[in-house]
């Protein structure tokens, strides 16, 4: 491989890792420095001196700030995130347990998102300067407006009350249990709980592509090479597919690195609309709660997922992008 | 995609051979006008903000009840009432009226809106214009933090801090000033390094002009618009937030807003009774108000990036 290829996938991990250490530092700070400590929540009147201080050794909070620093970096390398206040598991535990539901809703969602917003890009572009193009733009900009709960509500009430035709909440009718998750994902009843949480993601999450890709798409339409086809005598389609397209379809995918950024982000709030056990609603419950060791495990995840998937999608772009890593290449020439 | 390399220079921004476009005040009046005057959706968001401002100023005028008022009939909560000449939208299952709710609720909507456009796009313009002004270590530190604003999920993080701080609308003006700088701050970053190499500047550095003066006597007012952009995005994203916060139960549970009103028809089987009347009516205010911000943004783009107009 090109080694300004390799200089710019090093400077990317260097950088993830750095965003990473980053965070991890500022839930410390935000869970220490905090008014009353972690262990109020346990702590009752009736206990005694020695009894508190017990306790406060059994988190380490008796060491100095320093040294628990230390400790809390290596546990969290090593995927210790403590225990749970109120459920008997490990937060990594609970975390990994609700980790798949939440990246099932979050790809199914940005799949979808992506397929209309590329086809829809493409139309609007072909349809340049008319009328139904600036309307178009301007039904996109509502659905950016409206909120992701409300959608979630609206088709919630058509079409899980009023229509009955799917159900409004969790992974899976009552009753139901699955072998194996791949039986699970094999199940139609699995799939039918997908299809409002999914869509509702979706009806957000398409603006940007879609947005995108017209403008990207626009861009392309003008150079040279286009006009230059259409001399040769290209069919339109053909030249707004197979050339237009496929050129203008690298920026978008560029994008996907905010657009799991803003999923991830949104299926906090569906998660909750829908009942859908996944990290986001771990999160609320906790923080309602006041269990203070999910919270940060539940929130460091999906700063964990934002970053790997931003790395994943930036190495991506570098492969696929000739022009990537030409300048770390020319630095070191 | 590096769009900073891409642009040609909006008019706005290329200050004319003689010095810097005028005063602030002078920048101020003629970008606002030009982009209203120019951009009919963008003057539509206005309109729109502006109708909101005065709900929000006149609502005790304009709502028949308080927000939390619960209206009895002979000692019997009037709850769940369906909309009717007395009640326009209905009453809640505490037997409040909805109509009034939806006009106060606009209070918290635009103070949120208003006060984190503000602190948005404040630190953000300062952050832009001290980045790239100094460049060096300057900018090199402020840019990794913002690398670091961008790897933090904004709505989790706004819902971990409400696990330490007590509910309160400014939570999210807080959390938005923590990390939506990030953007803006980027973007005007970038202008100015293009801005600081034009001949007015080197002008007012060899007649002796202070960095200060510089920054934000010359440089200051070119990116003006810019900040524009950022601060009338940051009005929507900050009533997005405040509504999604409020739904999620973090919100103040003494502040009727949208968000909360959205909650509290969830939370009392709205959906399945089929109370449409309940909860669209507030998500359309939210989504118009969010909505006004983006068409005020989509107006200072065009003047700023002049290419998207022409296409």
């Amino acid at each position: 491989m090109r080694r300004g290829i390799m200089l710019y996938i090093g400077s990317r991990l260097l950088q993830s890792l750095l965003v990473l250490w980053a965070i991890a530092t500022i839930l410390f700070f935000l869970f220490r420095l905090a008014p009353g400590d972690p262990t109020v929540a346990f702590i009752d009147p009736s206990f005694t001196e020695e009894q508190e201080q017990a306790l406060r050794a059994r988190f380490g909070l008796d060491k100095p700030l320093h040294e628990q620093y230390v400790i809390y970096l290596a546990n969290l390398v090593k995927g210790d995130l403590g225990d749970s206040f109120f459920y008997s598991k490990s937060v990594a535990e609970l975390v990994l347990e609700m980790l798949p539901n939440t990246l099932y809703l979050s790809f199914a969602s940005l799949f979808v998102a992506y397929v209309i917003g590329v086809i829809g890009g493409i139309v609007l572009a072909s349809i340049r300067g008319r009328f139904l193009e600036q309307a178009g733009i301007t039904v996109t900009l509502m659905t950016r407006a409206a909120p992701e709960f409300w959608v979630g509500m609206f088709l919630l009430a058509v079409f899980a009350f009023e229509l009955r035709w799917l159900p409004s909440s969790g992974t899976s009718s009552p009753g139901t249990i699955y072998k194996s998750e791949l039986e699970k994902l094999t199940s139609k009843d699995f799939w039918e709980h997908m299809i409002l949480p999914t869509a509702t993601l979706a009806f957000y999450l398409h603006g940007l592509p879609l947005l995108l890709m017209r403008s990207s798409m626009l861009e392309i339409l003008d150079q040279d090479f286009i006009t230059m086809g259409r001399l040769i005598g290209y069919s339109r389609w053909r030249l707004m597919l197979r050339h237009a397209a496929r050129n203008a379809l690298l920026p978008v995918l560029t994008a996907l690195t905010l657009g799991i950024g803003y999923s991830i982000g949104g299926d906090v709030v569906v998660e909750n609309v829908f009942g859908w056990p996944g990290i986001g609603r771990l999160l609320v419950r906790a923080v309602s709660a006041s269990d203070y060791p999910v919270v940060q495990g539940a929130f460091f995840m999906i700063a964990l997922i934002i970053v790997v998937l931003n790395f994943v999608a930036d190495v991506l772009y570098g492969l696929l992008d000739p022009r990537v890593g030409a300048s770390e290449q020319a630095r070191i020439s | 995609m590096e769009t900073g390399s891409k642009l040609d220079l909006p008019a706005v921004l290329v200050a004319p051979a003689g010095g810097p476009r005028g005063s602030w005040l002078g920048q101020f009046l003629r970008t606002n006008f030009e982009v209203f005057q120019r951009d009919f959706l963008a003057l539509l968001g206005l309109i729109i903000l502006l109708f909101f401002v005065v709900v929000a100023i006149f609502a005790p005028l304009i709502a028949p009840y308080g927000p939390t008022e619960v209206i009895e009939q002979e000692g019997i909560w009037l709850s769940n009432k369906k909309p009717s000449d007395q009640f326009i939208l209905g009453t809640t299952n505490l037997g409040r009226d909805i109509f009034s709710q939806l006009v106060y609720g606009a209070r918290p909507a635009l103070l949120v809106g208003f006060s984190a456009a503000i602190a948005v796009s404040m630190i953000g313009t300062l952050v832009g214009l001290l980045a790239g002004y100094f460049g060096g270590w300057v900018d090199a530190l402020l840019m990794r933090l913002a690398d670091v604003a961008f790897g933090i999920p904004f709505l989790p993080f706004i819902i971990v801090l409400s696990a330490f701080l007590d509910p309160s609308i400014w939570n999210v003006v807080l959390a938005m000033a923590a990390l939506l700088w990030r953007d803006s701050s980027r973007v005007i970053r970038a202008q100015v390094l293009v801005i600081r190499e034009q001949a007015f500047v080197s002008a007012a550095k060899v007649s002796g002009a202070g960095h200060l003066r510089i920054v934000f006597l010359y440089i200051a007012p070119s990116i003006l618009p810019l900040t524009f952009l950022y601060g009338s995005l940051a009005i929507g994203w900050a009533i997005l937030t405040e509504a999604s916060v409020s739904f999620l139960g973090f919100g103040d549970p003494n502040v009727v807003s949208w968000g909360y009103m959205l909650q509290d028809a969830f939370l009392s089987q709205a959906l399945s009774r089929g109370a449409f009347y309940w909860f669209i009516p507030p998500g359309v205010c939210i989504m118009l108000t969010v909505m006004a911000g983006f068409f005020i943004g989509r107006g200072y783009e065009e003047i700023l990036f002049p290419r998207l107009r022409r296409q």
